[in-house]
Formats: C-alpha cells, structure tokens, sequence
C-alpha cells in the first residue's frame, strides 16, 4: 500500500486508531519513500511503539518486533541454529550408514533447513514488514555495529550461508528514550524525529477515539489534568499511555466527573512514583489539578 | 518563502548555517534532506522545514538550534538573530587557594619525627601537598608496586568454559567429526574484558602539590593496563598525554608530559574543557562504557552550571565516574567550590586522593572494589 502525501498517511494512521501530528506523519512518510528507518525519541508513554503498531495495520503488514535489552546478541536478534535438529539429523544420517561423508553432511547441516530467523532475519524474509527496534538504548553499544547492516543494506550475512537480502526493504521504526547516546553512526542512517506530548485538542481526540464510551466532558477533563500534571516537576510526567490508562480505570469504576474520591482512587493509573503522589496530594495540589481540569467540562 | 528561491541551494546554505551553530549536518544528512524534497513539495515553506528538521537533526539540542537556523534562512536576514547567543564565561573571583588551610593542620607540621621504621608508613599517609622535596620523593616511590588492573565488563564473544551453557555450535561441529557419535558436550561462558580506564587530570594551579603525584598515578596505571587506558590534563586546554606517559621510566615520562602540556599551572575552565573532551573524545567512544576518573578539586573559574551539564552528560556515556579531591582528605570537608557542587550529583565515587594511602584507594575503587 502506497500513499501519495503526508497527508493522506496520517488520514490513514489516524483510522486506525493512531492520531499523529503533522511531523509525525511526515517523518513516518519520508520514511517509507525513502526507504529509511526511522529513529524516533521522546519521553516515556508518547506513543513511541504505537507508531510500529498503526504502521503496520496501516501497510498491512506484519508488525516485528525486537525488544532490546542488554547483553543483547545475534542469537537473540538475528538467527539462531536449531541444534536438537541438527543433532537429530545427524544421527539419523549415521543411522542410515551415510556418516562417511562429512562434507555433504555438513552443507546439511547449515543449511536453511536448520536456521532459526530471530526478529531481524525474519524482517528481512518478510516482505512487505514492519520492524521495530524497541528501547535501543537498552542494548550494549556492541549490539549498534549488528544493526548497522541491517539499516544500511537490509541485509544480514550469516557465514555458513551468505547474506540473506530483503526483496522489499521493511518499514523499521527504532525506538530511543535516551537512558545513552546512540552512536552517531547508527542515527545517520536513519530520520530523526523527537515525538512531543500531543497538544490539548490532540490528546483529547486520542482519548476519545481510544475510548468511546467516555463522555466528552470526562475526555476534556482527563486531557486537562494530564497536561495540568505534566506542567508540574514530577519524576515521570505521564505520557498518553498513562491519559488513556487512566480513562480506562475511570470508566471502569463508573465515574462521570472528576471529583476529588475518583481522582484519589485512580491516581496510580497516571502516576507512577510515590514522590509524585506526594507532590500532587500535599499543598492543596489536588485541588489546583480539579480546578485545571474542571475548567474544562 | 519566495517562489523563485533556489531550494537545493537554500538547503545547502541551510546545512551549512546548522553545521557553524554546532548541528552535524554532514553530506550524507544534506543529501537525505535533498532526497526529502523530491518526495516532498520543495514550494511548500512547512514541507522544506520538517524535511530539513528530520533528516539533519539527531538530538532534541539538534532541533532547538535547527528552529533558529532555519527561521533566519528562510525569513531573510532581517529577522537574523545571533545564533549562539553569548556564551561568555562569567569569571569568578576565587581566594588563594590550596596550601592556606595548611595553618588550620599544625598536627601534620609539627608531628614528631617518626623512627625510622615507621617512616614509610607515615609518608603513606601524610598529605602529599604537606611534604618536603625529599619526603615527596619517598613518597611517590610507594607508588610503584601498586597494581590497577581495571574492573572488567562481559563481552559479547564467549570462549570455551569447564562448565555452564552447552556450547551447541562447537558441539555439533566435533559430533559431526566423530561420524555422528554422541560426544560430551562442550561447554562456553561469555569472556570478560577489562574496561578503559579515562584520567582526566587537572593541573591548573591550585592542584599544583598533587599534579606529579598524580601523572605518577596515571604512569604507574597505564604501565599496568597498557592500552586500555587514556590519560588528559586539564589547564587551559585539553591535552591528550597517553602517548607521553608510555615510557617505562616514570621521570622520563614525566618529564615528556610536562614537556607536552603548555598550561602547567595556569588557571582552568573545566566546565569548558569537560566538554572538549566529551565532544572531541567521549561521545565518540573512548568514554563509552569506561571509568572516567577525574582527579581535581573542583575550583572552576568558568560557569559551574556548564561543568555539571557536562559530567551529566558525561555520566550517561561512562560506565562510572570517579572523582579524586585532594580536598576530600582534609577534615571537615564539604564539597562547596561550585564546579564540585555542580559535578556531585552525578558522580558514582568520591575520593579523596591526597596521600599515597588514599591513592592506593582511588586505585581500588578504580578496581570496583567498593569500601
């Protein structure tokens, strides 16, 4: 599926479920015309991951996905042997009297057969894919050299095989929260956009289209206590993970309103450290944040 | 923008102007934002800004300087401001410093001379600023035998192993050899390798007792490390010293340092100068995943704030950062000089670094060995 201007993919993402900005939406098309990964940063809960997500429902297309983590290694994120088959089929060929030779055995062994795709190899073998690199400054630096490959030539060289290359390059979102710098090498394959906290309007229309049975007046009152909370110097600022997390713990304790009980009651679905509890309860804070929010309904 | 405006060379003009306001905005990255606007509508002043924005920017810093850039290329040269805005270091009056609260220790000076046998063991103690010529001499000849082998990170290549996780690759390989016979397994752990140790030193003035002491530090380190270790001193300017400091004889080294340096005893801006070091050698690797030891007692004569952005960031390449005051072992101390204030919050270890006996300590923390 291919699409004519920014435009008409953030109509697209927007169907589905995803509402981006215009950067967005323009970074995540030149991505896709230029056959580029996209790098995306940005604080926790902005919809990081979720832009993979509504890529691939949009492309329709597979979504892959490699979560990073440290000590991360090719076994993990890029192929693997299957070593019980290969033992099986090893003592079956000896079983049937064909051990002697050991050259045309081996090229058995490693062949295609016996390889397992981890994430990587199976973004490259699919097509059209969509692969997100999750979180990769929580993989070691060493782990950046093995996706250089990969971004610049979607391809992954396995020796006993040769390199596997992409018929159709995957659409690869790489995701950051800048715990570390990413090396310089890795970000200049890539586009580069910083995703912000959705404006006011932004985020209520998320939340409205996320939950339908939330009133109007619930969504506006939501949407203006997180952009009230975010203004505060908490520890984690909540995201929009944490604006819809917080709709949906509303709506299942039946609430309409805002009032001073549902906020108490639901605060842990928005904030998630107990500093920041502390700082919004103490000094008449809660009351500041109903005032913020029931201004708007 | 203006419908006869030339966009490939205003997007050229565009990198250009990012790259003098600090953007890396190099040829690949002008060529993707070039790219960028054959799929994008070059007359359109919105699309040329994101196309810019998201092939030439890699760091929220990035997109702040590329906003300022970008209204001053394109809106004329009227609405030019200044694009990086004075970033004159405030200087800062700071007292004498170093040997003044000498006066406060009249223990040290007027201790009672120690038999000969117990000599060493106080040299080893005594604050090296405290010492005669000959005594400091003595001193640092305890330095020696001192081994600084370096806390080790797992790497990501295994080598074969007694025991742990069945090395399947090798395995199979030496079932395949003996005609598809069971073999024993064959065993593999992940290999350890030591991590770089970076000495950023400060020589400026007020460290002056402690400068030898420490270029000793540093000599008897990379001796014991050999390459995996990096040596700086910081004065007026950053000088790389590793190259210096490879000869076997700790005066010859010396010597060559104090030869290579320029700024022996001046004042120094370590905000500035960490910085020099985290854009010139850091980021690009050499403080990935390293112990940054910074031996200094903080005095900054530059913006404090600027030092504290910098072991900030700093912190987030290193592995851990240890930071050696010679004022930390003295009594009553407490980090006030602002550079020190500034650094503290992001420093994992500090330690004091005066006496022989607290180098042997640095040494050990440098190990990871924790007190």
């Amino acid at each position: 599926m291919t699409f004519a201007s920014s435009a008409e993919l953030g109509a697209a993402l927007a169907s589905s479920g995803y509402l981006p900005d215009d950067g967005l939406a323009t970074a995540a098309y030149l991505s896709l015309r230029m056959g580029r990964p996209l790098f995306v940063e940005g604080d926790a809960g902005v919809g990081k991951t979720s832009l993979a997500q509504a890529l691939a429902t949009v492309l329709d297309a597979p979504l892959i996905r490699l979560q990073c983590y440290e000590g991360i290694d090719v076994a993990q994120a890029v192929y693997d042997w299957d070593f019980p088959r290969q033992l099986l089929h090893l003592r079956t060929a000896e079983a049937a009297g064909r051990a002697g030779d050991a050259d045309a055995l081996e090229g058995e062994l490693y062949s295609r057969r016996f390889l397992l795709a981890r994430p990587l190899l199976q973004a490259i073998e699919t097509s059209p894919s969509v692969l997100l690199v999750d979180e990769v400054d929580r993989a070691d630096d060493e782990f950046e050299a093995l996706l250089l490959e990969l971004l610049s030539d979607f391809a992954v060289t396995i020796p006993e095989i040769g390199a596997v290359r992409a018929a159709v390059p995957p659409a690869v979102v790489v995701t950051s929260n800048r715990t570390r710098d990413v090396h310089d090498a890795l970000k200049r394959r890539c586009l580069y956009h910083w995703v912000e906290h959705p404006d006011f309007a932004r985020e209520l229309a998320i939340v409205r289209h996320r939950h339908p049975a939330a009133t109007e007046r619930l969504a506006a009152q939501v949407a203006r206590a997180t952009s009230y909370l975010r203004g505060l110097d908490l520890q984690k600022p909540p995201g929009v993970a944490e604006t819809l997390d917080w709709t949906q713990a509303l709506l299942t304790l039946g609430v309409g309103s805002l009032d001073p009980d549902a906020v108490t009651r639901t605060l842990g679905a928005v904030l998630k450290y107990r500093e920041d509890h502390e700082a919004v309860v103490r000094d008449g804070g809660l009351i500041s944040l109903l005032e913020a929010a029931v201004d708007a309904g | 923008m203006p419908v006869d405006l030339d966009v490939p060379a205003a997007v050229v003009g565009l990198a250009r102007t990012l790259r003098s306001a600090g953007v890396d905005a190099t040829s690949d990255r002008l060529a993707a934002a070039v790219e960028a606007l054959t799929v994008l509508d070059p007359a359109s002043r919105y699309d040329v800004y994101w196309a810019g924005r998201i092939t030439m920017c890699a760091s929220p810093d990035d997109i702040a300087r590329y906003d300022r850039v970008f209204a001053a290329v394109f809106d004329g040269a009227a609405n030019m401001m200044p694009l990086s805005p004075a970033a004159e270091p405030v200087l800062r009056v700071v007292p004498p410093l170093g040997l003044s609260d000498r006066a406060d220790a009249p223990d040290a000076r007027d201790a009672p001379k120690p038999s000969a046998a117990s000599r060493r063991e106080v040299l080893r103690r005594r604050d090296l600023a405290d010492l005669d010529e000959r005594d400091r001499r003595d001193a640092l000849a305890l330095l020696t035998p001192l081994s600084v082998a370096g806390e080790t990170r797992r790497s990501r290549r295994t080598g074969p192993a007694a025991h742990g996780p069945v090395d399947r690759h090798r395995t199979l390989r030496r079932t395949l050899r003996a005609g598809g016979e069971p073999v024993a397994p064959v065993s593999l752990r992940r290999r350890r390798r030591p991590r770089r140790v970076v000495l950023l030193i400060d020589v400026s003035g007020s460290m002056a007792p402690y400068a030898d002491a420490f270029l000793r530090f540093a000599h008897v380190t990379r001796r014991a490390r050999g390459p995996r270790t990096e040596v700086f001193t910081l004065g007026t300017r950053l000088t790389r010293v590793t190259r210096e400091l490879s000869h076997r004889d700790p005066m010859l080294a010396t010597a060559a340092v104090a030869a290579a340096v320029p700024d022996w005893s001046g004042g120094t801006r370590l905000g500035e100068l960490t910085k020099a070091f985290v854009d010139g050698w850091g980021r690009r690797g050499m403080a990935r995943g390293a112990i940054v030891v910074v031996l200094s007692d903080g005095w900054e004569r530059g913006d404090a704030a600027l030092l504290g952005e910098q072991v900030r960031l700093l912190r987030r390449l290193a592995h851990r950062i240890v930071w050696a005051n010679p004022r930390a072992g003295r009594p009553g101390f407490a980090p006030l000089a602002a550079g020190m204030a500034a650094a503290l919050p992001y420093v994992d270890d500090l330690v004091a670094g005066n006496s022989i006996e607290a180098l042997v300590k640095l040494a050990r923390t440098v190990v990871g060995e924790r007190a």
